[in-house]
Order: C-alpha cells, then sequence, then structure tokens
C-alpha cells in the first residue's frame, strides 16, 4: 500500500519537475499531458484508496517513510497516515484539480506562461497531498508552506500586471501573520508533548488538559491546549482566510481563474478548516478555543457575503462567497461538529470549483472583461455555461436536494443543537447568512445571465461557448455538485458508524451530530423537512428580492444605494480592512523603517559610527598636523622636553 | 674645594643656555651650530667634573674623544653651510621648513 501512496503523491510531483525543468523542450501539448496523466493518475488512484478504506473498511494505514533526522529523542520524518479523511480529502484534491487542469487547456491557451502555469499547477497538487496526508507536525507545515508558495507564485503568475504583483505580495505577508501563530502553536506542541507525531501527540493530549501555563500576556494562567489550539488556529485563520485575516482572499482573484478555482475557493483555503478537524483531538480539550473558533466564523461567514453583494467584479463576489462559506466550515468545527465541516468542505469543493469555472468560461467568453456590469442575457449565448452556474447557485444558497443544501443545513441545525456558549451567535450569523448567500449569489446569476444585453455590439457578435475542454470539466463538477450531498449526508454524519468516525475525536458532551442523528430519517425526508425550514425561506427570499430588483424593476438597486449611502460605502470599503491594514500596518512598518533607515542607519551607523570614526579622526590629525612645523629646532625641542620628561618619569616617580 | 654641584650648575646653565639658543633662533644657522657646540662643551664641563670627583680617568678621555668629534663635526657643518648658502642664497632659519609634509 505505502506505493499506492507513494504514487499519488508523486506523480504530480515527478509531472511538475519535468515540466518546470523541460517545459520548453518538450513543448505545450506534452506539457498540459503530462500534467494532466500526473494529476489524472493520482485521481484514479485517490477513487481506488477512497473504495479500499471508506467501503472496504481498510484498516489506518500510518507510518513513517524516511526518517530524515533525529535530535534528542525528536524524529523528523515523512510519513503518511491515510484513513477515512485523508481518503476523502485526497479524492476531493485530485478530482478538483484534475478538472482544473483540463479545463486550463482551453483557459490558459495563448498564454506565455502556459508551461510555468502547468507546472505550478502540478506542484500545488503535490503540495496539498503531502499537507492532507501528513501524519505529522513538521509535513504539515511543509505542505502548509508549499501551498502558501504556490498560491503566491499563482497570484502573481501575470507578473507583469502591478494588481497582480500587490495581491500575490498581500497573500504572502498575511498568511506569514498566520504562519508565525502556526510555528507558535508546533513549538509549542513540540515542547509539551515532545514529538511531532500526531499519534503521539494525541495520546498525550488528555494528560495536558488540565495543565497550564502562564503567559506573559496579563500574567493569566492559560491552559496549555487552549493556548495551542488558538495559536495553530490563528494559522487556520491565515490560510481560510478567517476575519481579520482574510484580507489576502479577495485580492488573490489577481491570479488566472483556474487557480481560483482550485487553490482559493477548492482546496488550499479549506486546508484550516482540515487542520482543525484533524486536531480535533486537541481541540475538543478546549471549550475556549473551540468558541473562538465558533466567533471567528461566524462573523467571516455573515459580513464577509454582506460585501458580496456590493462587489461588480464577478470573481470578487464569488471570492467573498468562498470567505463566507468557510467561515461556515469554521462554525461547524468550532461548535464540534467536525463532520460537517468536513462535509461542507467536500460539497463546496464542487460547487465553488464549478462556479469558478463558469465564471472563467463567462470571462473567456466575454474577452477577459471581468464587470458584470457589461455583461447581460448571456444565457442566450452560452447556455451549458449557464445551467452549470446555475446548479452551482443552487448549491451554494443550499435549495433542497442540491449538494449545498445538506451540508449547510447540517451545519446550522447542528449550531442551533449546540451548548457551547457562543453556538446561538454561530447559529444566528449562519442562518442570516443564508439570506446574504442567496442575494449575492443570485444578484450574480440574474444580472450576468439574465436582463438587459450591456456589451459592446462588436463583443456581442462575438459572444458564443468556449471550446469543450471548458465546458466539459463544467459539466463534471455540476453532476456532484447536483447530487453528492444528498448521497454522503447519511454516512458522512448520521449513520451509526459515520466514515469520518475513526478519523475525528469528539467528546460525548460535544457531539452534537449525534444528538441529531435520531431526528434524521434519510436524505429525502432531510430536504422535505427543510422545505418547512427558516433557512429555505431565507434563501427563497433572497432569490426573489434579487430577481424583482435586478430582473423586473432594475432601476431599484440604485435607489436603495442612493438611500443607505452609508451601509453601501461600508460596504464597498470592506469595513476598511485594506484601510486600517494600510494606514497602520503597512504605513507604520514602512514609518518604522524609514525612522530606523534615517536614525539608526543613516545617523548613528553611517553618521555616527562609520563617517563619524573618520571625522574625529581627521579632526585630531587637523590640531596634530601643527606639530609638524617643519622646523628643525622644534623637532630637537622636542626631542629634549621628550627626554626630560622620560627622565622625569624615570628618576622622580618610580 | 668647590663642591661638585657647582660644577653640575654650570655645565645645567650652559646645556639650557644651547638648548634656548637653539629654540629662540629665528636668524641664522651659525647661531644653531654655535649653540650645538656649546651643548657639547656643557656636556664635556660634567663628563670632567665628574672624572675629577670619582677619581676615573675615563671621563676625561671622552671629553677628548667628543672635543675631536666636534671638531670634525663643525668643519662638516659649515662645509654643507657654505653649500646651503650656495644653493639658496640665504642661511636663514625661519625659511628653512622643508622637513614639513
Amino acid at each position: 500500500m505505502p506505493g499506492v501512496y507513494l504514487t499519488i503523491v508523486l506523480a504530480p510531483l515527478i509531472a511538475a519537475i519535468v515540466i518546470g525543468l523541460l517545459g520548453h523542450i518538450i513543448g505545450r501539448t506534452a506539457s498540459h499531458w503530462l500534467a494532466i496523466l500526473g494529476v489524472g493518475l493520482a485521481c484514479v488512484l485517490s477513487f481506488w484508496v477512497f473504495k479500499y478504506h471508506v467501503i472496504d473498511g481498510a484498516p489506518i494505514y500510518d507510518a513513517p517513510l524516511y526518517i530524515w533526522g533525529e535530535v534528542a529523542g525528536i524524529t523528523f520524518q515523512v510519513g503518511f497516515l491515510v484513513d477515512t479523511l485523508t481518503a476523502l480529502m485526497i479524492m476531493v484534491v485530485t478530482f478538483v484539480s484534475l478538472m482544473v487542469h483540463i479545463y486550463t487547456v482551453g483557459y490558459m491557451q495563448g498564454d506565455p506562461g502556459y508551461q510555468r502555469f502547468f507546472c505550478y499547477i502540478a506542484l500545488f497538487t503535490f503540495s496539498m497531498l503531502m499537507l492532507v496526508m501528513s501524519n505529522n507536525f513538521l509535513q504539515l507545515f511543509f505542505g502548509w508552506e508549499a501551498v502558501g508558495v504556490v498560491s503566491y507564485l499563482l497570484i502573481g503568475f501575470w507578473f507583469k500586471k502591478d494588481t497582480a504583483v500587490f495581491a500575490n505580495l498581500k497573500a504572502f505577508i498575511v498568511n506569514r501573520v498566520g504562519d508565525f501563530g502556526f510555528i507558535l502553536g508546533l513549538a509549542a506542541i513540540l515542547a509539551y508533548c515532545g514529538s511531532f507525531t500526531y499519534s503521539e501527540v494525541f495520546a498525550n493530549v488528555p494528560a495536558l488538559a488540565d495543565s497550564g501555563m502562564t503567559l506573559p500576556i496579563a500574567g493569566v494562567e492559560w491552559s496549555v491546549i487552549t493556548v495551542i489550539c488558538i495559536l495553530l488556529f490563528i494559522g487556520a485563520m491565515g490560510k481560510s482566510a478567517q476575519v481579520p485575516l482574510h484580507v489576502w482572499l479577495p485580492d488573490s482573484m489577481e491570479g488566472p481563474t483556474p487557480i481560483s478555482a482550485l487553490i482559493h475557493a477548492a482546496t488550499m483555503v479549506t486546508a484550516g478548516v482540515f487542520m482543525v478537524a484533524r486536531m480535533s483531538p486537541i481541540f475538543e480539550y478546549s471549550d475556549m478555543a473551540l468558541n473562538f473558533v465558533i466567533i471567528i466564523g461566524g462573523v467571516t461567514a455573515l459580513f464577509m457575503g454582506l460585501v458580496g453583494i456590493v462587489q461588480n467584479d464577478i470573481k470578487r463576489i464569488i471570492a467573498y462567497s468562498t470567505l463566507s462559506q468557510l467561515g461556515y466550515m469554521m462554525v461547524a468545527v468550532g461548535i464540534s461538529a467536525y463532520a460537517a465541516g468536513i462535509f461542507h468542505l467536500f460539497t463546496h469543493a464542487f460547487f465553488k470549483a464549478l462556479l469558478f469555472l463558469g465564471a472563467g468560461s463567462v470571462i473567456i467568453a466575454m474577452h477577459h472583461d471581468q464587470d458584470i456590469r457589461n455583461m447581460g442575457n448571456l444565457r442566450k449565448y452560452m447556455p451549458i455555461t449557464y445551467v452549470c452556474m446555475l446548479i452551482g447557485s443552487l448549491a451554494l444558497i443550499g435549495f433542497p436536494f442540491f449538494s449545498g443544501y445538506y451540508s449547510k443545513d447540517a451545519i446550522i441545525e447542528a449550531a442551533h443543537a449546540s451548548t457551547a456558549w457562543a453556538a446561538p451567535f454561530g447559529y444566528w450569523t449562519v442562518l442570516l447568512g443564508v439570506l446574504v448567500t442567496s442575494l449575492y449569489t443570485f444578484r450574480l446569476l440574474f444580472v450576468v445571465f439574465h436582463g438587459k444585453e450591456r456589451m459592446r455590439d462588436e463583443l456581442r457578435r462575438d459572444l458564443r461557448e468556449p471550446r469543450a475542454v471548458v465546458w466539459v470539466p463544467l459539466i463534471l463538477l455540476a453532476i456532484p455538485s447536483a447530487i453528492v450531498g444528498g448521497f454522503f449526508i447519511g454516512p458522512m454524519l448520521f449513520d451509526s458508524h459515520t466514515i469520518l468516525g475513526q478519523s475525528l475525536f469528539v467528546l460525548p458532551k460535544n457531539d452534537v451530530l449525534f444528538q441529531l442523528a435520531p431526528h434524521y430519517h434519510g436524505a429525502i425526508e432531510f430536504a422535505i423537512h427543510g422545505l418547512t425550514g427558516l433557512p429555505f425561506w431565507f434563501g427563497v427570499a433572497g432569490i426573489v428580492i434579487t430577481w424583482l430588483f435586478y430582473v423586473r424593476y432594475p432601476a431599484v438597486p440604485a435607489k436603495i444605494q442612493s438611500h443607505m449611502k452609508w451601509i453601501y460605502h461600508v460596504l464597498i470599503n470592506k469595513y476598511g480592512f485594506d484601510e486600517f491594514n494600510q494606514a497602520v500596518f503597512a504605513r507604520g512598518g514602512r514609518g518604522l523603517g524609514y525612522a530606523l533607515w534615517q536614525f539608526g542607519d543613516v545617523k548613528i551607523i553611517d553618521g555616527a559610527l562609520v563617517n563619524g570614526s573618520a571625522h574625529f579622526v581627521g579632526r585630531c590629525a587637523l590640531i596634530l598636523r601643527r606639530l609638524q612645523s617643519g622646523y628643525l629646532y622644534h623637532y630637537a625641542l622636542m626631542m629634549l622636553l621628550g627626554l626630560l620628561v622620560f627622565l622625569l618619569w624615570f628618576t622622580l616617580l618610580r | 674645594m668647590v663642591p661638585l654641584s657647582h660644577f653640575l650648575l654650570l655645565g645645567a646653565v650652559l646645556f639650557s643656555l644651547g638648548v634656548a639658543g637653539i629654540v629662540l633662533n629665528r636668524r641664522n644657522i651659525i647661531v644653531l651650530l654655535m649653540c650645538v657646540e656649546l651643548m657639547l662643551l656643557a656636556v664635556n664641563t660634567n663628563f670632567i667634573a665628574f672624572s675629577r670627583y670619582l677619581d676615573d680617568v675615563a671621563g676625561q678621555i671622552f671629553v677628548f674623544f667628543i672635543l675631536t668629534v666636534a671638531a670634525a663635526e663643525a668643519a662638516i657643518g659649515l662645509a654643507i653651510l657654505v653649500l646651503l648658502f650656495r644653493n639658496r642664497g640665504t642661511i636663514d632659519v625661519a625659511v628653512m621648513d622643508e622637513l614639513k609634509g
């Protein structure tokens, strides 16, 4: 079996290395075939691993493959932990990645960086697989950073665009902030558990549950587990773009659309959720950390969705939607419904990738114009994209029977049932979030695909469905987006032996899904029951409102906008996070740098130390050179005086 | 008998006069040479005084050597002086600052 796992990881890596080094020699076609074959192989094997572990019920594989260092009893190793959670994750990652690879052939057609793109994207698949298959914290961190680097490279893929360079730098720096917390978390784990291996750390955690540590902040005694969890979660906040470290994700849309779909929607940004779920044996012992996760997740879920309503860039709307959905997942893991979080991650990966690729298809047709105000009535020209986007949108707003419905409603129900003190907050934010989701999703759909045709005439004559490599992945993603939820909700969440049961650890007092299970009577009943629930009516209300505003009475939004100027102002400025960061951190950093440069470097080092010592020597010499008169008798006198001084010194003073 | 300190005092006075002559002299290199001679003679006085009081002839022998060397030195010094005058047209001490870098 290790051979299979290793092949899954190495196939994309080998493809990436070959394309990266020899891309220009083997050419474009060979490059994309190589990448697709590498990832395709990984995908097929992942499906097989999924069958092997989930359906056949194979035992957990947890073993080191290669030990590359051993210091003071701490082992640094490359190893795989393959259980059902890993099997599910690698299946999602490789499947979405494969779809995106195929789609890229159409999207990046004619781009001068074609081979480079395939190299990066295959490298990303490798990094993400290393992250999810890891059996120790060090390898997790390797994957964590590697996906960050590839994300950086791909956001700045069009490196001649200033905004892209700004965006990738921003993504990198904001992620550093999160990773700083993450590293501290790893250090704390190493300090208190003395190991990097998951199994050993998890075994040590219950013993640590009651021990405390005193932090320099406030001098209060903190629980060790709480500190570790919050630090790890800060890392997750960076990677999974939770408030206030979310600012990089909307800007990451500067990158090509395929990577927005793969990295910034379906896989990498969900790494934080995956990590928290994987660390459930640690998080379970800290109520405070879990409540913290709920609050951050809830804030992200509701307030980032609101920003999505006023955006006009097609990709940014979906990006804010991603932020909001990540918030949902965080709320789910916060209320200890880890399975629900992973389930939403799973369904979200399909429909969000679908929405992004659909948006990409629109962008291709619109000749890389991303402003939805220039679109309209596109369903006439692009029926396949329209239908796929419609399926994705219905899944996103959680319309009954679509996959998003099952995962999202499970989260809402679980938040309602949870006894954590922050759970009511989480419940209301995710519930209101449904209305908001429906508003921005259908605003996008109605403005782009319905209404008046607002594009220029010469563009309109050119509008048509893109090539098959573009719309085939859309259809392949639309199918799971529509049906996967109904199939998996029982096995994932409510059956007596859930799929993820062996990977996740939930204390009985927190196990909300277990409490909900008696009320679950099959997927169809769950959906029919949903028709009477508040979330469904919120979703429908959103659709009706957007239909009224953007199809029936298109003049209304502008009126609302002018009547509620300040709300609009707050939303269009994204609550001022960017301005705040620019003003405080960026300018503060630059100011500090300037001050250190002007004072520390120019004044002290250059002025006082380097030039100052030279000036001092010069000034001394200026005085001393007066002694050199050139008159012989002066020298003779000096000689005599010197002699006299020595005589005095040796005779009288000693 | 005249005590040793008198001779030593005389030697010191002569030596100091020589030093003062070298330092204060702003005119003539010949005066400079003469001052050097004066300092040598002051040293000779000391030598002879000690030789006499310590009953050791070595001091007087030294004085002979010093006188001989001083005579030779005076001859060479004056010869250099003549050459200097020939080349520069002056023996003014104030313009002799060639040693200044």
